[in-house]
């Protein structure tokens, strides 16, 4: 099952692919499909395996902080999310 | 496992200092990474309704826009000495200064100097990217030998244009100077040192201990003329030698302040 997933603001990503260089599992591409807003091809996970451990690097370097974190952990450690 | 036993829990968003709008910044730029880590750690001190910060002339002109607290645009160079009054009248804010390299080492050059040697109790966050960004790519203060600008054609000659300044090591030798390092924005370990840094220079200023300030190596994909990626190897691989990472003055009493560990 999954264990991370992230979402990308495609309001705010600007395409610049830093994401894709850092993604340990190498999970994140350029959606060149489709536009955003603003004319950019904006990064996407593609996850098929469910491969996605919500390390949060991607979200480290992207300089547009577009990228938002989530991590299925065991309900007994969950603590509420402050959204 | 069962994933009913599991839920899905947040990891990272966006920072409430920061505001929930698009920037201006070309793809790629640093700018966003230095704005994300300057407001995730005043998130993290709970300083958010008492910061204040003053916003250059640069490319980080519309910071204003960007923060989610108050700020004050300076003149050109000039944001150290907006600071330093804003600080002396609110003593209990926390006061930041955002600066490029163009307004921080050029025009900015005596207001920086003097509010470190006054050991202003302030804390500037210096972006230093070799490179007039704004204006269209120009020399600056701090452009490479043999760096290509759209002033330098050729590359800065040293006999003609002579040599970039290190500010860090300039100011390390002033005695206001509580906490002066160095750090880059090229990879993700060194973008979370960055933030360490960034905190321990806001905790020097909330403990009263003097100037704090943080330069960090950033990138221009545009006026460099060069892709995002190709931008964060050529701050390692031309940037560092240049100006090396490190503390460059750790004042009495600053080890003893947090942030320094994570």
């Amino acid at each position: 099952m999954a264990k991370g997933r992230i979402e990308v603001d495609e309001r705010h990503c600007k395409g610049c692919a830093l994401c894709t260089t850092v993604c340990p599992k190498d999970l994140i591409s350029m959606a060149m499909e489709r536009l955003t807003p603003r004319g950019y091809h904006p990064a996407e996970l593609r996850d098929p395996e469910a491969a996605c451990t919500g390390c949060a690097i991607c979200a480290v370097i992207c300089p547009d902080v577009a990228i938002t974190v989530y991590r299925w952990i065991p309900a007994a450690k969950s603590l509420p999310v402050s959204a | 496992m069962d994933l009913s036993e599991m839920v899905e829990s947040l990891v990272y968003r966006k920072p409430d200092s920061l505001r929930d709008v698009e920037t201006h910044y070309c793809p790629g730029c640093t700018h966003g990474l230095a704005h994300r880590l300057v407001a995730e750690v005043i998130d993290e001190l709970g300083m958010r309704e008492k910061a204040i910060g003053v916003a250059p002339v640069g490319c980080s002109v519309f910071a204003y826009n960007y923060f989610n607290m108050d700020f004050a645009e300076a003149a050109h160079g000039r944001a150290p000495a907006m600071a330093t009054g804003i600080k002396r009248v609110n003593p209990d804010n926390l006061v930041f200064t955002y600066q490029g390299d163009g307004d921080l080492a050029s025009i900015g050059a005596a207001e920086i100097l003097h509010a470190a040697g006054r050991g202003e109790n302030i804390t500037v966050v210096f972006i230093n990217n070799a490179i007039y960004g704004m204006t269209g790519g120009q020399m600056a203060p701090t452009t490479l030998p043999g760096q290509r600008t759209s002033s330098t054609p050729l590359g800065r000659d040293v006999e003609v244009h002579g040599f970039p300044l290190r500010m860090c090591e300039v100011l390390s030798q002033l005695d206001g100077a509580a906490y002066v390092a160095r750090r880059s924005l090229h990879d993700v370990a060194n973008i979370r040192k960055a933030k360490k840094a960034l905190r321990q220079a806001f905790e020097v200023q909330l403990n009263g201990l003097g100037f704090a300030m943080v330069e960090l190596l950033s990138n221009c994909p545009t006026n460099w003329g060069m892709g995002a990626t190709d931008s964060l190897v050529w701050i390692e691989e031309h940037m560092i030698p240049m100006f090396p990472l490190g503390d460059y003055k750790v004042g009495p009493g600053v080890a003893s302040v947090g942030g320094r560990e994570s």
